[in-house]
């Protein structure tokens, strides 16, 4: 079990592994803002429904997720209960940032109590930019996502950049 | 040795023990329980701290402010056309209806009528994303109570609503469309017939939640006689909209209010229900999607033929004085005071959103109430936190 440590795993078992994570992410049922209704939209909707790229909207507790969706505006009164609840999740966890809001403040830039930008406090791996994003756009981030989990190796996870959904 | 007499005695003392013990036993403590700020029941991020006795609420208070963005400050360093793009978040369900009372008081105060056309689409525009606000709330309170499967049908048929709205102004969600004297556009062509095929999709999706959930044995035990709101009270917390119809007060602002929206050439009804429970918040809602397909599909027939923009300078200055507009939106009664100082900006807006008001009776309606019912009186009271919080 040394080997998984020091992050020199057989290839075609993390190939296996990947595989498996990939068609496995279990997303943290949580909405801030407008976003939310969009990302309930892509979850929920029939007409989006992500649960064909195997993403499963369901657990209602962090510490059963892989995923977080930030979706929506984090107020200062805010940004310590998403930490602790970044800090809940079990690793290997993957955050996407949905919306202008949550990226840098969006339209509420110069807003006394708003936080500009979530990656202040949590690491960020996918950008969705929009106001609110479509759903599809949201569904483009977590495809993109589960490309870069198919090819990860778990020694570059921490110093590779987030991905930009353009 | 004791004696007989003495036996009874000791048998009444040991009695009056083992009473005790039990007592002791069924002692209830208090206990407190945080609901949110992450809560599926919350819609976003309110956070109730509720005092229990067992099972029973002794005190619930909900706090505030974890959504709070600022809209009034922001909105003196806004210019009058940049404040609509800022007041569609407010409640992000129906944003189309939020610009339209901040829009009627700059009118008011700048002196210009909307061209008639433009106040029909406006009206129609308006009760379509009341549709697309209070069907997901019909879906939403099947959620609450453990039933999905209404959510997947409000989630598919609020998608066709969304389409016409994107249709004529661009945005699905903030349309950003609403201009002081009118509109920014006209509708597309054939948008008319499209709509009205739509206004019979969600007519059938009215009749299926009726189907699926009204005449539920477990929904109508959760719901019926829950959460009793009577007028005076309803009416001393400041309720509005839904909330207070279902309390038996026939109170609408589309038909009392006499703004500037074509409500009064159509032919309508409010539905009111003399019980004030959750269940008749619920119906009245469902019934008022109903009245809302009605009132789009008369205004359909006749919209009036003309500009869709009045004619106002290019740079918007507001003269100076104060106005204040409500209108009757998805939630409740919405309000913006705003005051001018001759300014590209304004001096003060004062934004009264209904559900901040619909909440604050949370603490009088929970007192009493068991922990399950929380959840199903939060749900019919149906709050948006943007709303709340502003």
């Amino acid at each position: 079990m040394g080997l998984v440590e020091n992050g020199k795993m057989p290839k075609p078992l993390t190939a296996l592994l990947n595989i498996s994570r990939k068609y496995s992410l279990w997303v943290y049922q949580w909405g801030l803002a407008c976003c939310a209704m969009e990302m309930g939209a892509a979850f929920a909707s029939p007409r989006y429904d992500v649960m064909r790229l195997g993403v499963i909207p369901f657990p209602a507790s962090p510490r059963q997720a892989d995923m977080v969706v930030i979706s929506g505006t984090v107020t200062d009164k805010m940004a310590p209960v998403v930490r602790r609840l970044y800090e809940q999740m079990p690793e290997p966890k993957y955050v996407i940032s949905m919306g202008s809001c949550a990226h840098c403040g969006g339209p509420y830039w110069d807003s006394y109590s708003v936080t500009k930008g979530i990656d202040q406090i949590i690491p960020v791996d996918v950008y969705v930019p929009g106001c609110p994003p479509r759903p599809e756009a949201l569904l483009e981030g977590i495809v993109l996502l589960q490309e870069r989990i198919a090819s990860e190796d778990m020694t570059d996870r921490w110093t590779r950049d987030p991905i930009v959904v353009s | 040795m004791t004696d007989v007499s003495n036996r009874n005695q000791l048998a009444y003392i040991a009695a009056q023990a083992s009473d005790a013990r039990v007592n002791v036993e069924f002692e209830t403590e208090g206990m407190t329980l945080n609901l949110g700020p992450q809560h599926p029941a919350t819609h976003g991020t309110l956070r109730v701290i509720v005092k229990l006795d067992g099972e029973r609420v002794l005190r619930a208070d909900p706090m505030m402010g974890y959504m709070h963005r600022g809209y009034e400050k922001l909105a003196e360093v806004r210019t009058y056309p940049q404040v609509t793009a800022l007041v569609n978040r407010i409640d992000w369900l129906g944003s189309f209806a939020n610009e339209v009372p901040f829009i009627l008081a700059a009118e008011r105060l700048m002196e210009v009528e909307a061209p008639p056309r433009a106040q029909w689409i406006r009206t129609i525009l308006f009760e379509l994303s009341r549709i697309a606000n209070v069907i997901l709330f019909l879906g939403d309170m099947g959620v609450q109570l453990g039933a999905v499967t209404p959510a997947f049908f409000a989630f598919r048929d609020r998608e066709f609503v969304l389409n016409q709205i994107e249709a004529v102004t661009g945005g699905r969600f903030h349309p950003n469309f609403d201009r002081i004297g009118g509109l920014k556009d006209d509708i597309p062509k054939g948008w008319i017939e499209e709509t009205t095929g739509v206004l019979g999709r969600i007519r059938t999706f009215c009749d299926e939640i009726e189907d699926l959930v009204t005449g539920n044995e477990i929904f109508q035990a959760r719901t019926r006689g829950i959460g009793v709101i009577p007028p005076e009270v309803g009416l001393a917390y400041g309720l509005s909209g839904a909330n207070i119809r279902a309390s038996g007060v026939d109170w609408d602002l589309r038909r009392d209010g006499g703004v500037g929206l074509a409500h009064d050439q159509v032919d309508w009804k409010v539905w009111t229900h003399p019980d004030g429970d959750s269940f008749s918040r619920y119906w009245v809602r469902l019934q008022e999607v109903r009245e809302a397909c009605g009132i789009i599909e008369q205004l359909l027939g006749g919209i009036p033929s003309g500009p869709v923009m009045a004619k106002v300078p290019r740079i918007i200055k507001v003269p100076a004085g104060e106005a204040y507009v409500e209108t009757e939106n998805p939630l409740g009664v919405m309000g913006y005071y705003v005051v001018s100082k001759g300014d590209l900006v304004p001096f003060r807006v004062k934004i009264r959103s209904a559900s901040f008001s619909n909440i604050s009776i949370t603490p009088w309606v929970l007192e009493g109430t068991y922990v399950p019912d929380v959840v199903s009186i939060l749900a019919s009271l149906y709050f948006i936190l943007g709303d709340i919080d502003r």
